[in-house]
């Protein structure tokens, strides 16, 4: 068990282990949204403006009502964007996505609203001097990884995103040949999954001996047969019909 | 079936079902589910279960355990969250809970309002005896304003209308309290310091303006919003003082579970301290600059302010609507 990581008794008995995400997911996820949140209220601010200003109705006789137009909803904007979309996406935010981690609370499921509120509550504190510097400490020094805001709020943040997405892939391209051996099943899919991302020599070496193992275990291919001559899409269906079992 | 004596075959007969699960998983994940969907997620939870732990006994460290464990994990999360908020829980809230820990927090909001009337005394005594330190706790403008025999709230809606200023007033009195509150992280000393502070301008504006013989505009000008607005921001450092004596004194197992408990309960009490803190923005915004508006006007909304705090925060107010 790592130091960085929560673990959740479930009521079934089964643990649930979470990775605890440190200060630089945290900064990644931070930035992307400090620059959404930036943009949509430039955007509103801009958009709004704009808009007054042709309206000469409104725009010549009530700056207060263009003040209110476009300042209010840019400056709620910035300030409450945070809250309102982790409330709304159950610990969330598109940076949050981006950068692959959540917020959860310490049973492992998402933070109730109260837990949400505390959290960004605690920004006040944790932003200071400059740039959260005290979140940052906290972050640095804290056992869980937490800042003020969680530690107050029982919240964490915790890694999902790609680890999770690319998981349920491999799970949602399960096809296994029942006469596999499990270890092989699961290197086979791995190595499909991550095709695209190695190195095309590295894939097509991995790949020639994962057949050549599997055409023992299973007695449908006698020899190595996979040679240079076999192309890249062409080892990467092979490779894909030993797996399920389909004929080559 | 057994996984450790025929893997592969449980394997293949389990992979359709994980990937029927995972396929559910978003639709689960986004919004409220139907009755019939809780239950499905229910039972997937538990057959995921033991899945799992048959993963980890026959492939540790697999892949293919470690997506089961993520998908676990996701399921945990579906099936472990809270309800979302009703109206009836609200209606709690305003009734029960919120009264509840006003009533718990009585001596820490006595302790503070002392503080802060020990400051303002200091503040006062402070400019009073030596009316050059004014510089330390007011602006150059409004230093300026005062010395020409004018309050510096004087002809502000000329500059700015009542709605504007409004709006400036208490997301300024919303953060500031919030800020009182927070800061009692500190084992209550940074609340401390925001309610000295305010305390000690407040009595050192109150002298300088006595010189001047503003005083009495100043307490006309304040006395519609500030009674309120200066008891809930008291009433906000009181919440950091509870904050800070979680810490300090911790009624649980250990330091981080006694303040999630006590931060918790205190956030209750923002659900009423925001909106009576708009309350007093739109008042400090639309009447209290308005030069036309006498002090029986004040007087009565002032009062009327006092009265509306005490109704929200004793629970009166809401109970006597649910009798409605």
């Amino acid at each position: 068990m790592s130091t960085h990581s929560l673990i959740v008794t479930s009521a079934t008995g089964v643990d649930v282990e979470l990775a605890i995400a440190g200060p630089g997911s945290r900064a990644y996820a931070f930035i992307i949204d400090w620059h959404i949140r930036l943009l949509l209220a430039v955007i509103w601010f801009g958009a709004a403006s704009l808009f007054m200003s042709k309206v000469s109705h409104f725009g010549a006789k009530s700056p207060a009502v263009l003040i209110m137009i476009a300042t209010l909803p840019a400056t709620a904007l910035y300030f409450l964007y945070h809250p309102i979309v982790e409330l709304l996406m159950r610990g969330q935010t598109p940076g949050k996505r981006m950068a692959g981690v959540r917020i959860v609370d310490r049973q492992g499921g998402a933070p109730s609203t109260v837990a949400v509120l505390i959290r960004n509550a605690f920004r006040l504190i944790d932003c200071l001097p400059v740039l959260y510097g005290v979140g940052l400490i906290t972050t640095i020094f804290d056992t869980h990884r937490a800042r003020f805001g969680d530690l107050a709020a029982g919240t964490l943040l915790v890694h999902d995103g790609d680890s999770e997405a690319h998981a349920l892939a491999q799970l949602g391209s399960l096809s296994l040949n029942p006469a596999l051996d499990p270890g092989t099943a699961a290197l086979g899919n791995d190595l499909l999954l991550r095709w695209k991302e190695l190195e095309p020599d590295a894939r097509r070496r991995l790949a020639r001996e994962l057949l050549t193992r599997i055409g023992g275990a299973v007695g449908q291919v006698s020899a190595p047969p996979y040679t240079d001559s076999v192309d890249d899409p062409q080892l990467q269906q092979q490779l894909r019909n030993a797996l399920s079992g389909r004929a080559p | 079936m057994n996984p450790k004596s025929r893997p592969p075959s449980w394997l293949a007969q389990r992979a359709a079902v994980w990937s029927r699960l995972r396929d559910s998983l978003p639709t689960w994940r986004r919004g409220r589910l139907s009755r019939q969907d809780a239950l499905k997620a229910l039972d997937a939870y538990r057959v995921l279960a033991r899945d799992v732990a048959s993963a980890r006994k026959a492939l540790p460290g697999n892949p293919i355990t470690i997506a089961l464990e993520t998908m676990y994990a996701s399921l945990h999360a579906i099936v472990n969250r809270e309800p979302r908020h009703t109206l009836a829980s609200l209606r709690h809230l305003y009734a029960v809970e919120i009264p509840a820990t006003v009533q718990e927090l009585k001596p820490k909001i006595v302790g503070v309002w002392l503080l802060f009337a020990l400051s303002t005394a200091a503040g006062w005594w402070l400019i009073h005896t030596w009316p050059t330190l004014v510089d330390l706790v007011a602006s150059r403008d409004m230093i300026e304003h005062v010395q020409r025999g004018e309050l510096w709230t004087d002809g502000i809606l000329n500059v700015t209308p009542s709605s504007v200023l409004s709006i400036r007033i208490f997301t300024n009195n919303i953060v500031v309290t919030i800020f009182a509150c927070v800061a009692g992280i500190f084992y209550g000393l940074g609340t401390f310091y925001v309610i000295a502070n305010n305390g000690l301008m407040l009595g050192a504006v109150f002298a300088y303006t006595r010189d001047y013989g503003l005083d009495g505009d100043l307490l006309k000008f304040i006395f519609a919003h500030g009674t309120v607005e200066l008891s809930l921001v008291c009433l906000g450092g009181a919440a950091g003082v509870a904050l800070g004596e979680s810490l300090i004194r911790p009624k649980l197992a250990s330091r981080r579970e006694s303040l999630e408990h006590s931060a918790a309960k205190i956030a209750h009490l923002f659900a009423a301290l925001i909106p009576l803190l708009v309350v007093c923005g739109l008042i400090e915004g639309f009447v209290s600059p308005d030069s036309a508006i006498g002090w029986p006007v004040r007087l009565v909304i002032g009062l009327a302010n006092l009265a509306l705090m005490l109704a929200v925060l004793s629970g009166r107010f809401f109970k006597s609507g649910a009798a409605a």
